[in-house]
This record gives C-alpha cells, sequence and structure tokens, in this order.
C-alpha cells in the first residue's frame, strides 16, 4: 500500500507541473545525448586508433636527382634496419598509376600531373608505429632523400578534429547538464510548496523521512530516466540515419561504429540521468523540507 | 511522562531567552494547562517536547528518553507517541474528515484495513460519527477541530499536546472541545495544553502551570487563570 501510494504521488506530482516536467525532461534528453555521442566519440576515436595504427606506413621519398648508388645504399639501409617489418618500393610509373586511380573522377586534375611530377618512394612499415622518430632520425642523413613522411602525423591531425568534437559535445553535454539540474531543484521546490500542507502534517504525524521524501526524488528520477530513454532514443536513430545511410562514405573511411556500443549507451545515460536527478533532488530537499 | 530539567532556551539573535532555566515534571495521566501571556515561551515547551527545537541548556525528557540525544532519523517514530492539535487545525482542505484521519494512519505505515477498522471509531468517539465523509469546508470550527483531535489520537499517543486548540473557537464550541480533551485524558492519555483562555482553565480545575518572560511563576493542581 506504501509503494502504491508513493507512486501515485510521483505521478500526481509530475502531471501536476507537467511544463516543468516537460522542460526537464527536454533538457535532460539533449543533455545526456551529447554526453552519449561524446563518449561514442571517445571510444570511436580509440578504436580507430587501434585501427590505423596497424596500418599506417612510413614514406621515404627520394629526390628526382637521386643516383642508383643512393638508391641501393637507403635500400639497404632499410633492409638493415631492425625496426623495420615491411618495405616495398614504388617507382614514379606506379605513383603515377595509383594517384591516377585514386583521382580518376576528376581528370582535369589527373592531367595536370606529367609523369615525372611524382617522386619515386619506399614503403616502410615499422614493427612498432610508436618507434617512427627513431627511424626518421636514423634515415635522415642519407643522400637521395627528399622526404619522410610518417602517416601518423596525418592521421593525428586527424584525431585532433575528433577530439575537439567530443570536448566540444562535452562542453555542451556539460552547459545543459547545469540547466537540467536547476531546473530539477526548480521543480521539487514547486512540488514540495505544492505539498506543504500534507508534508506539515506527515512531519506532525510522525512519518518517515524517507516516505516523505521518496515521492520528489522518485518525480525526479522517472524524469530523469524519461529524458534518458528519449536521448538513447535520438541517439540510436541518428547513429541509424545518419552515420549507417547518408554519410556511409566517411563510415567507410572511420570504421563502422558498433551497434554493441550504441547499446552500451543505454544503461549509461539512464544510469547518470536518474543519479544526477536523485541527487539533486535530494538536496534540494535538504534544503526546503527541514525535517 | 515528561520531565524538563533546567532547560533554557534561547532563539538565535533574541536578545533573552525565551525559557530560562524552567524545570517542571508532569507526570503519567495528568492534565496540565501551561499559561501566560503571548510571548512568554509556552509555544517554546510544544516545540521543545516535539523536537522541533533543541534546548540552547538542560534535558528534556519524554517517556523517561531524553528527547535531544535522539537521533535526527529517529525523531519521527519518536512523534508518533505524541498526538498533537493546533489553534488552526491542520487539516488537509482535499480530503474529508476520514481521508484526513486515515492519512495520518497511513503515512506511518498503516494498512487501509487498520484505517478502515480504527478511523471509523476514533470519529466516532469525538463525536463526529455520520460525518465522516465531509470535507473540513462543508465543517464548523468545532467539528474541524474534532477531525483534528482525532488525527491526533487515532494512533493512540501517550501524550496530547494541545496549542491553544480552542483559540478560533467561541465559548460554547471551546467547552465541547475540552470535554472530548478531558475524556481523552481519562483514557490514561497525558494532555499537556497551552491557552490564554482564562474562562475554560477556571471551569476545568486542572493543573495550572503560569509561564511569564520564561520562567514558571506559578504551578499549582487544580488552579484557575488567576
Amino acid at each position: 500500500m506504501r509503494l502504491k501510494y508513493v507512486l501515485n504521488e510521483v505521478l500526481v506530482g509530475l502531471w501536476r507541473n507537467v511544463t516543468m516536467t516537460i522542460a526537464m525532461i527536454i533538457t535532460m534528453a539533449v543533455s545526456l545525448t551529447m554526453l552519449g555521442a561524446s563518449v561514442l566519440l571517445y571510444m570511436q576515436v580509440d578504436q580507430m586508433k587501434n585501427f590505423y595504427y596497424g596500418e599506417i606506413e612510413v614514406s621515404i621519398f627520394l629526390r628526382t636527382d637521386v643516383t642508383d648508388a643512393q638508391r641501393q645504399a637507403i635500400d639497404s639501409a632499410i633492409s638493415a634496419n631492425p625496426l623495420v617489418a615491411d618495405k616495398t618500393y614504388e617507382t614514379r610509373e606506379e605513383a603515377l598509376k595509383r594517384f591516377q586511380e585514386l583521382w580518376k573522377d576528376s581528370p582535369e586534375f589527373v592531367n595536370s600531373v606529367g609523369p615525372n611530377s611524382l617522386p619515386e618512394s619506399f614503403r616502410v612499415k615499422l614493427k612498432d608505429p610508436e618507434t617512427y622518430k627513431t627511424f626518421t632520425d636514423q634515415m635522415t642523413g642519407m643522400q637521395g632523400i627528399q622526404d619522410i613522411i610518417d602517416q601518423r602525423a596525418l592521421l593525428d591531425k586527424v584525431f585532433n578534429i575528433f577530439n575537439a568534437i567530443q570536448v566540444g559535445a562535452l562542453v555542451v553535454a556539460g552547459v545543459m547538464a547545469l540547466a537540467a539540474l536547476l531546473l530539477v531543484g526548480n521543480t521539487i521546490q514547486v512540488a514540495a510548496y505544492s505539498k506543504r500542507r500534507e508534508v506539515a502534517v506527515m512531519k506532525l504525524v510522525g512519518a518517515s523521512n524517507w516516505f516523505i521524501q521518496a515521492p520528489f526524488v522518485l518525480e525526479a528520477v522517472v524524469a530523469g530516466v524519461i529524458g534518458a530513454l528519449l536521448g538513447f532514443i535520438f541517439l540510436f536513430v541518428s547513429k541509424l540515419v545518419l552515420l549507417d545511410n547518408k554519410l556511409q562514405a566517411l563510415t567507410n573511411i572511420l570504421t563502422p561504429i558498433d551497434n554493441g556500443n550504441v547499446w552500451l549507451m543505454l544503461p549509461l545515460l539512464a544510469g547518470v540521468g536518474a543519479v544526477v536527478s536523485a541527487v539533486t533532488a535530494w538536496v534540494t530537499l535538504r534544503f526546503y523540507l527541514k525535517v | 511522562m515528561i520531565q524538563l530539567e533546567n532547560v533554557t532556551k534561547t532563539y538565535p539573535k533574541a536578545s533573552r531567552p525565551s525559557l530560562d532555566d524552567v524545570s517542571v515534571g508532569i507526570e503519567k495521566g495528568e492534565f496540565v494547562f501551561f499559561i501566560g501571556p503571548s510571548g512568554s515561551g509556552k509555544s517554546t515547551i510544544i516545540k521543545l517536547l516535539l523536537h522541533e527545537v533543541a534546548p540552547t541548556q538542560g534535558k528534556v525528557m519524554v517517556n523517561t528518553k531524553d528527547v535531544t540525544s535522539i537521533r535526527s532519523w529517529k525523531i519521527p517514530h519518536f512523534r508518533r507517541s505524541i498526538g498533537c492539535v493546533f489553534q488552526d487545525f491542520r487539516l488537509l482542505p482535499n480530503r474529508t474528515a476520514y481521508e484526513n484521519v486515515a492519512f495520518a494512519l497511513e503515512v506511518i505505515g498503516k494498512t487501509k484495513a487498520v484505517s478502515r477498522r480504527v478511523v471509523p471509531e476514533v470519529l466516532e468517539l469525538v463525536g463526529l460519527g455520520g460525518k465522516e465523509h465531509r470535507y473540513p469546508h462543508e465543517l464548523s470550527g468545532g467539528e474541524q477541530q474534532r477531525v483534528a483531535v482525532a488525527r491526533a489520537f487515532v494512533n493512540r499517543p501517550l501524550i496530547l499536546l494541545a496549542d491553544e486548540p480552542t483559540g478560533n473557537l467561541d465559548p460554547d464550541t471551546s467547552i465541547e472541545i475540552m470535554r472530548l480533551l478531558d475524556r481523552i485524558n481519562r483514557t490514561g492519555t497525558t494532555v499537556v495544553m497551552v491557552t490564554h483562555d482564562s474562562n475554560i482553565v477556571n471551569q476545568m480545575r486542572r493543573r495550572v502551570i503560569e509561564i511569564e518572560s520564561g520562567r514558571i511563576v506559578r504551578d499549582q493542581a487544580r488552579g484557575v487563570y488567576g
């Protein structure tokens, strides 16, 4: 019977103040969506790092006036280097062919590039991509090398952009969370005020503190969890519509987002939503329902 | 049953104490009036007994328990042994007489079955038989106070505190309420009543404790308002 009473009070409370409840749910949903997106992005960047760092190569581009002897010296220096796992050699013709293949959709661009514009190169795969710096230092002094480029540096730029987006999403999540907190606090105040007579009588006749406070706290928790559900649905739909359809090309470059990871957001968002609402409500009640 | 030992209560920012070194003992089953002018500290005694406020100094014993040493989470449970009636009734306007009394039972964990058995009984006792389903605004002041007394008594408390229960009532109705409190007292319940209704005090001829500026100036068995 007590449970029934508490649940009934929760529903009545949410309905009595329905505009505030909706505002609370929406801010909660947006805030939690941002949090979920941010966490997903974080996991994604991690996964991509693992994936791409295994694939990356160091390219050693040779000067156009490189001599056979210099090329030979570089080749054996790479082969002899203990850091190297594998190497391939690419002639100018091969480089051009690959370039034409890559940009076959823009013939003007391809035609503007002459057969000698692209340098020949060694593509070196390191045993451990982290040793890139040592390897570069060892090779730099050699004659006939135009440039040494590590794809890792390029990838890091991409990852920096992702990190920036992630931080941005976190900031938005934080700001919205603050708004959500204030709304929860305000809603609880209004609810406590509208039930001040009941609360006074309950205190008078000795109802336990949890019994007085539970309906208010649960009210906030229910709103928080509904917000979390909406946030999760929004996140999932965005993932399906945007990444799996509209922006599929992008997804293929990035590594696909695992649906399992998205599902993981449901307990996370619900948990964060519920705990944050409950704590805020409880703290608010400490001030407004002195027992 | 109730024991105040050298109790002093000074509210924050107050220039002088509301209660100043007050010692008084009340036995089980007694009926006691606290009288005195407004601001003399009468109502502070009620608040101390309910542990709404804590004494600045001294000891407040209720039912052999030191009230100040009760842990805050146990205070609700402690209050269940005390019934309370106020000048302004404090009924819930959107609930009937029956529901008001049942509410008090159900929020301390009694089942609906218990209230179905007990509430009509206590409403009958206070003389509201047949008016169970009236709302407070459909009842007279005296009837509303009877509901409040029923609510205070339904849990069979050891002590009934009444803070100017007749303050809003006309003399005839006041006397009816006093008869009711007297009847409750005869069941063995200790009744402590704060009032400045001289008429009632003189009629009842019960123990009178007079307070002035926070000190007890008179404690008289079978006293009058004076």
